[in-house]
């Protein structure tokens, strides 16, 4: 059952150096239950896209174009009153940085309590009571006690846990993670994803899972969708993508990642730089990087095709013949 | 430029050798900061680096690869222990030998943003090195810089401009020409990709194995992200809480480790391969804080295979299929 | 070129500058007029501001009624031409803001850089003296000043820098010590810098976007400071025109010769605005960060 549905998503930024087409034309779905992985680098719109999402999207920007559909609902025409109701009940947020998600002055207790107060209208005891479970429920040892803590006296994955306990309370629809493990040591991160997955799981979750590491991609992803400048390069089922990445970017991302076991002299590296998005190239994106480029592509930027069931690639390799 | 000739170095002497180094920090503690407290931030640490050859350094937040890599740097002095660099003791050096110590040894940070002064022109931050330690006049330096930047694979007019007109994939470029200014033996890289895109990552590894090639310079190699770190480096030392737990060849740590916390780390590092085997359970329970380390081992609370003796009796590095570990169950 | 070589893109174009937006012209018409007033005061000046005329006391403006052109803005007690009293006391001004300025402020940012960069004691020490200074009242200073050694020019500027450098003291110690923690102040470090290098090549560069801000912001308190002074008698001693002592001679008249205590008046407060204006541009521009100020 689809819980997200976008179709042609057009976010644009109006900065100094000219208007930044941050998102142009995303679409993709995410079920119930079923986890998307969006990986790109910085600028490629990964975020953004997010933001367009919950209508969060910084004041320079404008969504100009495209469909968000929650629950067959069409998100871009509610109203910003109907979406401050969607927000935190509908669709959860956990973002990167667990020092600044939490607010350093109020208790644990206080922060937690609050979405659970709006979005079941618990008071007193009750309150409380369904606040420790929540922070039960992400494996916070003596919740009960944690709620009159501090954040600062809490480490960085305990803190994300709280945050992720705070985007549940709904529970909502659907969850996106931006980022949520970056700044958490290894052995927290692996703790953390599994909790993620089993709140999932609990309560059936779509997820978003924003990540430029695609190690957390192979755990915890079904599907991921690479996004280069704005645009979806390549999308498919995980094991697809891994096995047999279609467009050329994925292809030089996957050989460019060091791994474990795999001693070669060097490593095959991507030349040039992250595009400028304020002074894209016309025609692909990609061009001035890609090994397979064609007089085509700096001129026409291609359209998505299939190169499988359930996996696309927006490359004039793969325009049918 | 042809890597340096040791001169006096035998083969036998390793470039680094650290010994039992030891960094305590008293740090405010109690309710109104009246009482001090301990921070045992690096424990007795022993390694070795021969020349031209690459240490990593892995371990996670509050392990001390930080604060071991200060006083390598000579940025903070040691509570205890010793550093010999090319069999001196560099605490015992005077005016001229802390010098040459200093020129030997330089360092590539995390944050391309604020390693390089925004009102510096980049040739003069090169170039600053030399200004402080070289005579010679500015065309000798000049000419320099412009070696150091194709090095790195900069063009010339690079030297004219600011750091703000540049990516931060060039700027650790222009950080790694600064370094390698006054021809250093040993750089210390301190999470030199982490703050960079992915597919640029790729790029300045390359560039830093071939600098390691052409010009025989160690590394001592510090970073969160393990492959990077196993491709990387020729021996791994992992580190918990101050101290070290496994030493080894880098193929047989990362490999094959051995370590208890080393085998959690490297599982939870998430390999790409679907086909890998399952992670193993993740480590319960946080990382403990360096003011109040566990008795014995350090790692008992966490550790899945824990015996009695563990939480009396702290276990010494000991060989053991061709690496050093610091386990009870070896 | 090596085979990974990274091509130089285009250098990446500053962006239209935002600064060049809503330049307070205005402001810097004002003090440039002054400035060229006061430079060119015994060009300008039409007549000897010192040149009494008990005859031609108490003239008003010359669009009022008995005026004249003679005198366009009229004359004081003492029959002194008003324009040209305004013109030469422009100097006094001027020089008595930029002079003590630039005093309070390099001796100030001194103290901060050295307190930013030792820490500590050294620090702890500095600070202490920087708030003593900060408690004293500038005024009462500068009257005991003047009571004890007589007013002038030097006791005025003395007065003002040795309270005013602690404003500045304080506020570069802020800003160095966030430029401590910079990677860029460890590699110079590493490359051998002392103390004496990296305060003066790094830091310091590195701070002056801050100093600019606060300087001109407080080139306007201490005009309005000296002014004070002066008419309280404890500034500038007459005869030098000085706009102060002009508001304080016609205290007495206000209600019958207006002009003797509005024109100088009326100077203060543009040059003053001037100043405040452009030192809250400059702010905005380069260190939206030092707001409070």
């Amino acid at each position: 059952m689809l819980v997200l549905e976008i179709r042609g998503l057009q976010t644009h930024l109006v900065t100094r150096w000219g208007t930044v087409k941050a998102v142009d034309g995303v679409s993709f779905d995410v079920a119930a239950g079923e986890t998307l992985g969006l990986v790109g680098e910085s600028g490629s719109g990964k975020s953004m896209t997010c933001l367009s999402i919950v209508r969060l999207i910084p004041s320079a920007g404008r969504i100009v174009g495209g469909s968000v559909r929650l629950d067959g609902e069409e998100l871009l025409s509610k109203s910003e009153r109907e979406m401050q109701q969607l927000r935190g009940r509908k669709v959860g947020m956990i973002l990167q940085d667990p020092m600044s998600s939490l607010n350093p002055v109020f208790s644990i207790g206080r922060q937690v309590r609050e979405p659970v107060a709006m979005y079941h209208g618990l008071r007193g005891q009750a309150l409380g009571e369904r606040a420790a479970a929540l922070l039960a429920a992400v494996r916070i040892p003596s919740p009960v006690e944690r709620l009159r803590a501090f954040p600062h006296q809490l480490s960085g994955g305990m803190r994300q846990r709280v945050v992720g306990a705070m985007a549940i309370a709904a529970p909502p629809r659907l969850l996106i993670a931006d980022e949520p493990t970056t700044s958490l040591d290894l052995t927290i991160q692996s703790q953390y994803l599994s909790l993620l997955e089993e709140l999932q799981r609990r309560h059936d979750l779509a997820m978003i899972f924003i990540t430029h590491n695609f190690g957390i991609v192979s755990r915890i992803c079904d599907r991921v969708a690479v996004m280069y400048a704005g645009r979806i390069a390549e999308m498919g089922m995980v094991r697809q993508i891994f096995t047999s990445p279609a467009h050329p970017y994925t292809r030089a991302l996957l050989e460019s990642i060091p791994r474990l076991g795999a001693r070669t002299s060097r490593l095959a590296a991507i030349e040039g730089q992250p595009p400028d998005m304020a002074k894209l190239p016309g025609g692909c994106a990609f061009a001035p990087r890609c090994p397979h480029v064609m007089d085509r592509c700096r001129e026409q930027a291609p359209p998505e095709f299939t190169v499988a069931p359930g996996q696309v690639s927006r490359c004039w390799l793969h325009a049918p013949a | 430029m042809p890597p340096r000739d040791g001169g006096a170095v035998t083969a036998a002497t390793p470039l680094l050798e650290v010994q039992e180094l030891t960094k305590h920090f008293l740090v405010p503690g109690g309710a109104l900061g009246w009482h001090t407290r301990l921070v045992r931030a690096v424990d007795a640490v022993s390694f070795t680096l021969e020349a031209g050859r690459t240490m990593g350094l892995v371990g996670e937040s509050g392990c001390g690869k930080t604060t071991t890599s200060k006083l390598i740097l000579g940025l903070e002095p040691p509570t205890a222990g010793a550093i010999r660099f090319e069999g001196e003791d560099v605490a015992g050096l005077g005016g001229e030998g802390a010098r040459r110590y200093r020129r030997a040894v330089q360092a590539v940070f995390q944050d391309p943003y604020a390693s390089l002064d925004p009102r510096m022109r980049v040739g003069t931050i090169i170039a600053e090195p030399l200004v402080i330690n070289e005579r010679g006049g500015s065309a000798k330096r000049r000419r320099r810089v412009q070696q150091l930047l194709d090095l790195v694979g900069l063009p010339a007019r690079t030297a004219e401009l600011f750091p703000h007109e540049f990516s931060g994939g060039q700027r650790q470029r222009i950080a790694i020409a600064r370094a390698l200014a006054l021809s250093p033996r040993l750089v210390v890289l301190d999470e030199p990709v982490s703050a960079l895109d992915v597919s640029i990552r790729a790029q300045i590894l390359n560039l830093l194995r071939d600098l390691q090639e052409r010009l025989g310079v160690s590394y001592l190699f510090i970073a969160h992200d393990l492959a990077a770190v196993a491709h990387m480096s020729h021996t791994i030392a992992v580190m918990y809480l101050g101290k070290i737990v496994e030493i080894g060849e880098a193929e047989t740590v990362a490999l094959s480790p051995r370590h208890p916390y080393t085998k959690a780390l490297f599982s939870a590092a998430l390999p790409i391969d679907l086909d890998a085997p399952a992670a193993a359970v993740p480590l319960a329970g946080e990382v403990p804080s360096p003011l109040a380390p566990p008795s014995g081992c350090r790692f008992h609370p966490r550790c899945p295979f824990v015996l009695p003796q563990c939480s009396v009796e702290e276990p010494p590095l000991r060989s053991h299929e061709g690496r050093q570990v610091a386990c009870h169950l070896y | 070129m090596r085979a990974d070589a990274v091509a130089l893109p285009e250098v990446v174009a500053a962006p239209p500058s935002s600064r060049a937006r809503n330049v307070p012209y205005v402001s810097l018409g004002i003090i440039t007029g002054f400035v060229l007033l006061a430079v060119l005061a015994p060009l300008l000046s039409p007549a000897d501001p010192n040149d009494q005329s008990l005859r031609n006391r108490f003239k008003p403006p010359a669009w009022e009624e008995g005026g004249s052109w003679k005198h366009p803005l009229g004359t004081d007690r003492l029959g002194r031409d008003m324009l040209s009293r305004i013109i030469w006391g422009s100097r006094v001004s001027l020089a008595a803001g930029v002079v003590t300025v630039l005093v309070a402020s390099a001796f100030g940012a001194a103290v901060g850089l050295v307190a930013g960069y030792y820490g500590g004691r050294v620090d702890a020490a500095l600070m202490r003296m920087t708030d003593a200074t900060l408690s004293f009242p500038v005024i009462l200073l500068a009257l005991i000043l003047a009571v004890t050694v007589g007013p002038s020019f030097g006791n005025v500027v003395l007065a003002i820098a040795v309270i005013l450098w602690a404003r500045y003291a304080r506020v570069i110690r802020g800003q160095v010590l966030t430029l401590m923690h910079l990677d860029f102040i460890a590699q110079a470090r590493l490359a051998g810098a002392g103390a004496l290098r990296i305060i003066s090549r790094h830091l310091l560069p590195n701070t002056l976007n801050t100093l600019v801000v606060l300087v001109t912001l407080q080139i306007g308190y201490v005009i309005i400071v000296e002014a004070s002074l002066s008419f309280l008698g404890a500034g500038i001693p007459p005869p030098t025109p000085a706009w102060g002592s002009m508001v304080a001679e016609g205290r007495e008249f206000v209600t019958s010769a207006w002009w003797v205590s509005m024109f100088p008046g009326l100077a203060i407060l543009l040059v003053v605005l001037a100043f405040n204006l452009l030192g809250d541009w400059l702010r905005d521009t380069f260190d939206p960060k030092l707001r409070q100020l």
